[in-house]
């Protein structure tokens, strides 16, 4: 038998796929054929690492070698003189910003000091195409134990206890939704995995699903003996074409052994999962629009009750979890609901995964246990504001959330306090925003995006929605008026209250919560048509001063609109309603007269 | 059911479980505005998609507001229906409905009955605060028989619910996404090219003016300026029974001495009954269906009467077209007659007779057109219009319908039978062409012309008919969803039947949709069906074959019933069409 | 082959876990090896030193074993180096390793406890 003495673990999440690893994996293996090593060193392909301002990551074992933002140039390098000659490549380290120290080890990164994965917890530790290696760290276990030790109560108890609340931004207590499902009365049920991950930047569910497909599968198969259900169904959007790859084949392996199928583990259970692909709709993430594109209908909620517990799919009874929920089941029968809820806060157990994104040093995933600060995530994990700016916001719950302010960075996270301050968990985007971000533009794109996704079935949402982007609009043109303040809050809470579902009852949110703390500056864009950020295009109008122009035709000559007007030596004037604010005629004017906004 | 207890605008209730918040409203006498809510009880067709927000109502512990027709009551339940912060849900969405919608009220075809209107006047709407972008589609006059306007679409989804749920035709439902959705055939084709068989139930329940009766009101005001031309027209039975309710009169109220009266006073030259021609159709239907019985032809015969039924046929079970009887529908067979019987006897050109067709029908307006359907290069029938339609022409022209006196038909094809007149409900073409086979097989009088068993507004009913000693199975439907049924059986070989009849509308034509809107209420049309019976039962002569002028008819002109002249007259073939 | 009891996953688990023992992230009682691969080492034959050790490993089925090559360990004159790290005693170093030593090594020092006297450069182990 060939003994083998390394693995190089290579990330293949979607992130580092982009930035060319699967080639990385190619030419290790080359490169470990040139030397000759191909047969005692393995090249891996494995989940998310998280750390994915730093991909491709390239991880080493036995010798815990942690190397960032691998090149394709820098494979050889690594062959010859880590694998080959034992020396680490120092300059492919980890460089800690603050201290300009470089770090070998995960364990001693700040990134992952303060994390404590869960969901995550097999990502970038195993290859998530074989089934094997998610059968060495314990996998299936917990589906064993399951239906040949315990009861379906006895599961929904457990899961009671724990305290594990839904992940995809509900908070439902998923141990009450399993047990609902599980009193309705019906022979055939169904369990369905949310993986429709619309939120923009959110890519939490599809790490999971590329990193560790198999954990949702037991997950899932473990739900069905609990609520009843022998048929899973796996709804995940059609553009994550790499996580629907590795979940049909983790679907396969796992038939393969008898994990899905009849009579799993003799018990004589049966449960199989079928995948049905979204159709780009984000609307499609609400569990009842979901359950009518599973149909095959348009993707439109329906009215709530009754709840899909009591008549869901084919109206029968339906649990819809998400991903992420689905993730943290099998830890909970394998280590009990004491260790679950010894984590996290008194409303709120267990961990959270966050994707951090915008100006912040440590993009990626990280995942936390609920309690952890803002300020711990921003500063600790997330390294800081790029380039040492100010913090200005952070904004949480993806189109359905809200911002938050320095004054509260230090709530600790989890579902009720973050709803206290105006936002809400949502299923875990974080952006964090500095001084350069405009907040009357943040909540206008998220209601671009509102109202682009809206399915238009109820008129407070397909319409309403779309005439406060329009309100926004015109403000960020500099054509509001102080009245459309006014009409734009009163909007915004009449939607909140009147609309069919949860994405036109949320829309509002990134209004209502950016005018609450940055009142300010909707009122700069309104009264003073000043955008402080500078982000607002439209507002940011060059003008010429006209005692200093000498009509020396420089700046009318780089225009590429041709706005600005006027004859040799005369004083030039710059058309406010056609220039795009490009700058071209700041920098070409030798005088000094042209104002830059 | 047991009781559940609630507190309703601080009033305590007990209602039965199971009952909708606004159920329990019009119990204690509060009125909360509804929209898309619609509610047919007596034939089970509910729209309840909670989609427009108007009904909302405020319960106590929920953080949204409710929709009332949808949610039902629990124990416990405290619900204010007169909040502040209800009533401004009300109105937001009213106003916010007003903000994308045409503003052409003062030309627009529901002028004064549309129900967004209403909504407006009632709730005291002035500015419409929330001004932007408007939809902008083309309309679709694709079609003969109705309009479509996507601009007015209010997302209500009733008909697609009528077309979809009810009809079966599947025809419309909700096309592109967000503000930019509205109701309409996929991929928003046209009306003409889709399953559509104009039956017109959708225009029946549209709110507003995004389904509308095509108007032909001025092709027929210019035949009538036409010295040159001999205008005919004829009269369905439904609309007797229902164009009084335009002019203030109770539904059912048999109007048909004054409709004789009025169209006088507009100017046209013959004024017939279309019951003429149902006699006609029941002298060939019944001839055929012995022919058939007698023969080992393909059994079970369907009636054909009803051309929203015929066009479903051919999209949807283009594979059976042997089976619906060859006859023509009574107006067709009336304008054929017109154009050469009626002619010849007056000595008029053909040429110069325009026959106008008064209908509850939209389906009719297609019928009209049908390249079949005309013979020479003239149609049958000229020009269609609905009850609607005429009771408008006759508001134009100053007339006071309720107080007009009473007309005779003329003579040559204005005579009918109590048989004829039952035509205008579902179960009326059976009985009347079971009246005129008993007699014809049996060779005996039928004392008793009333075939209970085949009456009543059941969707699907089935009855006997015994003829001697042969039992005559006849199956009935009504809305197309119920015709499907009875169609997949016979393409299963499982029907029993011998003769079966279906109207696609549900209550057959006097739940038409050119008749006067109905609003939902089922009253109006249990009154409409009742007056027609009466008036049958009021009749002399009740049996078709004992029509004198059709007698006449048959033995001056036609000869045989269903011979070569009557096929070549009489009858008329079907085409296989696609499903969209 | 489907997996029918938990006595079946555990086997197969057994047998998977060995293919990914390698990637233990430094926590827990693991014993380093480590193995000097410097030009010096490599030169002297480390390589097959290293493969010996990992073939042993396997061999013996050890479970809480790390093999680590190492730079320069500074012996250059006792090459191949392998040094033993166990937790809680002192390091010690095993000079000229070839592939028999290696092998016994494992089977002296790791399995039975008995460290091998001749083969530990002195400078670095003072007899208790």
């Amino acid at each position: 038998m060939d003994t083998v003495r390394s693995h190089i673990m290579v990330c293949g999440g979607t992130g580092c796929v982009s930035s060319d690893s699967e080639k990385l994996i190619t030419l290790f293996k080359e490169k470990l054929s040139s030397v000759g090593y191909e047969k005692e060193i393995n090249v891996i392909r494995t989940g998310c690492f998280g750390f994915c301002g730093q991909g491709p990551i390239v991880k080493i074992h036995p010798d815990n070698v942690f190397y960032v933002q691998v090149k394709l140039d820098d494979v050889d390098e690594i062959i010859e003189e880590h694998i080959v000659k034992g020396r680490i490549v120092k300059r492919l380290l980890y460089e800690e910003p603050f201290y300009k120290r470089k770090v070998q080890s995960t364990s001693k990164m700040d990134f992952y000091k303060k994390q404590y994965r869960i969901a995550l917890r097999n990502c970038g530790i195993i290859n998530p195409e074989e089934i094997e290696e998610y059968i060495a760290y314990d996998g299936y276990e917990a589906l064993g134990k399951a239906l040949l030790e315990m009861s379906p109560v006895e599961i929904t108890n457990i899961l009671k206890d724990a305290g594990l609340r839904g992940r995809g931004g509900g908070g439902f207590p998923t141990g009450l939704k399993w047990e609902f499902t599980s009193k309705s009365p019906g022979d055939e049920k169904y369990i369905i995995c949310n993986a429709d991950e619309g939120d923009p930047g959110a890519f939490m569910d599809r790490s999971i699903l590329e990193g560790d497909p198999h954990s949702v599968l037991e997950a899932m198969a473990i739900g069905g003996y609990a609520t009843g259900a022998n048929s899973g169904i796996v709804y995940i959007r059609a553009e994550y074409p790499l996580a629907i790859k590795r979940l049909n084949i983790a679907i396969e392996q796992a038939r393969e052994l008898g994990f899905l199928g009849k009579d799993i583990f003799a018990s004589g259970f049966d449960f199989d999962i079928s995948v049905k692909l979204g159709a780009g709709a984000f609307v499609c993430g609400e569990e009842t629009a979901l359950i009518h594109s599973v149909e095959g209908k348009r993707g439109e909620p329906t009215k709530k009750p009754p709840f899909p517990s009591e008549s869901g799919y084919q109206g029968k009874p339906t649990t819809v979890n998400n991903v992420e929920t689905f993730a943290n089941v099998c830890p909970i029968i394998l280590k009990g609901s004491e260790w679950f809820s010894s984590i996290g806060t008194e409303t709120s157990k267990g961990t959270k995964v966050f994707a951090l994104a915008g100006s912040v040093n440590n993009v990626g995933l990280v995942e936390v246990p609920m309690g952890t600060t803002l300020r711990e995530i921003i500063y600790d994990i997330g390294g800081g504001i790029i380039g040492g700016k100010e913090f200005k916001a952070v904004q949480t719950g993806g189109p359905s959330g809200g911002v938050i302010t320095t004054a509260d960075l230090d709530t600790p996270i989890d579902y009720e306090s973050l709803k206290n301050i105006g936002s809400m968990m949502g299923s875990g985007g974080m952006i964090i925003m500095d001084e350069t971000s405009c907040m009357v533009n943040i909540a206008k794109f998220y209601l671009d995006f509102s109202q682009d996704e809206s399915c238009g079935k109820c008129t407070p949402c397909r319409i309403g929605v779309k005439r406060m982007y329009e309100i926004l609009e015109r403000i960020t043109k500099g054509e509001g008026e102080l009245e459309d303040l006014e009409k734009l809050e009163l909007l915004a809470n009449m939607i909140k209250q009147s609309s069919l579902c949860g994405l036109g009852q949320t829309a509002p949110n990134p209004v209502l919560s950016t005018m609450k703390y940055f009142k300010e500056e909707y009122i700069e864009h309104v009264e003073n048509h000043y955008c402080r950020a500078g982000e607002c295009k439209d507002l940011l109008k060059y003008s010429i001063d006209p005692d200093k122009c000498i009509g020396c035709t420089a700046c009318a000559k780089v225009c590429p609109v041709n706005c600005i007007s006027g004859k040799a030596k005369e004083i030039h004037e710059i058309d406010k309603n056609e220039c795009i604010s490009c700058g071209a005629c700041f920098d070409a004017c030798k005088f000094d007269a042209v104002i830059k906004p | 059911m047991g009781k559940v207890n609630i507190v309703f605008n601080d009033m305590k209730l007990e209602v039965e479980e199971g009952t909708t918040i606004l159920e329990a409203a019009k119990n204690i006498g509060v009125h909360i505005p509804t929209l898309c809510h619609l509610d047919l009880e007596g034939f089970g067709i509910v729209n309840q998609v909670a989609s427009c927000r108007v009904c909302v109502v405020e319960v106590e512990g929920r953080e949204t507001l409710v929709p009332s027709c949808a949610e039902k009551v629990y124990e416990g339940m405290v619900i204010h229906s007169d909040s502040i912060k209800a009533m401004s849900g009300r109105r937001m969405a009213v106003e916010l409905l007003l903000s994308n919608h045409p503003k052409d009220c003062l030309s627009c075809a529901k002028n004064l009955e549309c129900e967004l209107q209403s909504l407006a006047q009632e709730l005291g709407i002035r500015d419409i605060y929330w001004e932007g972008e408007r939809l902008n589609y083309k309309k679709d006059t694709s079609t003969f028989s109705l309009i479509k306007d996507p601009n007015k679409c209010v997302m209500c989804r009733r008909c697609e619910t009528m077309c979809n749920e009810v009809q079966t035709c599947n025809v419309l439902s909700a096309v592109n996404r967000g503000f930019e959705s509205f109701v309409g055939p996929a991929f928003n084709m046209d009306m003409a090219d889709s399953a559509c068989t104009f039956c017109g139930q959708c225009v029946a329940v549209c709110p507003t003016a995004a389904l509308t009766e095509m108007d032909n009101t001025g092709q027929v005001w210019n035949q009538l300026v036409n010295p040159k031309k001999h205008v005919v027209v004829q009269i369905a039975p439904a609309v007797r029974v229902a164009i009084g309710e335009m002019f203030g009169l109770e539904p059912g109220t048999l109007t048909t001495g004054k409709i004789v009266t009025a169209l006088r006073k507009l100017g046209f030259d013959g004024v017939f009954d279309t019951n003429f021609g149902a006699d006609l159709t029941i002298i060939e239907e019944a001839t055929e269906l012995i022919h058939r019985i007698k023969h080992n032809g393909t059994l079970p015969m369907l009636t054909s009467c009803c051309p929203a039924w015929v066009k479903f046929f051919e999209h949807q079970f283009p594979d059976l077209l042997d089976i619906p009887s060859t006859c023509k529908s009574p107006q067709i067979m009336f304008g054929t007659i017109a154009k050469t019987y009626y002619a010849k006897k007056q000595n008029i050109n053909p040429e110069n007779i325009s026959v106008v067709s008064i209908m509850p029908c939209l389906a009719k307006k297609a019928e009209a057109k049908r390249p079949e359907l005309t013979k020479d290069d003239e149609s049958n029938v000229d020009i269609v219009i609905t009850t609607r339609e005429f009771g408008r022409m006759m508001k134009s022209a100053g007339i006071d319908f309720a107080n007009l006196p009473d007309g005779e038909f003329d003579k040559i094809m204005g005579e009918s039978t109590g048989a004829s007149v039952i035509f205008g409900t579902t179960g009326g073409v059976i009985e009347a062409a079971v009246r005129t086979a008993y007699e014809w097989l049996t060779d005996e009088e039928l004392e008793d012309v009333n075939f209970k068993q085949l009456r009543g507004l059941d969707g699907i009913r089935e009855a006997s008919v015994f003829i001697g000693e042969t039992e005559l199975k006849i199956g009935i439907a009504h809305g197309l969803g119920n015709a499907r049924k009875l169609l997949e059986d016979i393409k299963a070989g499982k029907s029993k039947f011998h003769a079966i009849e279906i109207m696609a509308c549900p209550g057959g034509c006097i739940g038409g949709g050119g008749q006067p809107y109905h609003h939902g209420d089922m009253e109006v049309l249990r009154k409409r069906q009742e007056a027609l019976y009466i008036d049958d039962e009021n009749k002399v002569r009740r049996k078709s074959h004992e029509n004198k002028e059709i007698i006449q008819l048959y033995k001056e002109f036609i000869g045989e019933p269903y011979g070569e002249k009557a096929h070549e007259l009489l009858h008329t073939h079907y085409v296989a069409r696609q499903k969209i | 082959m489907s997996v029918k009891s938990l006595e079946e996953l555990k086997k197969l688990r057994e047998k998977s876990k060995k293919k990914v023992s390698l990637r233990k992230d430094g926590k827990g009682d693991y014993i380093e090896l480590m193995v000097g691969m410097a030009t010096c080492g490599i030169a002297a034959g480390a390589r097959t030193t290293l493969n010996a050790l990992m073939d042993e490993i396997q061999k013996k089925d050890i479970d809480n074993i790390k093999l680590v090559q190492v730079g320069c360990l500074g012996y250059c004159h006792s090459e191949p180096i392998v040094q033993v790290n166990e937790p809680g005693k002192e390091p010690i170093i095993y000079g000229n390793v070839d592939d028999k030593r290696a092998r016994e090594i494992i089977n002296k020092h790791i399995i039975n406890h008995e460290l091998i006297d001749d083969a530990i450069i002195i400078e670095t182990y003072k007899k208790p």
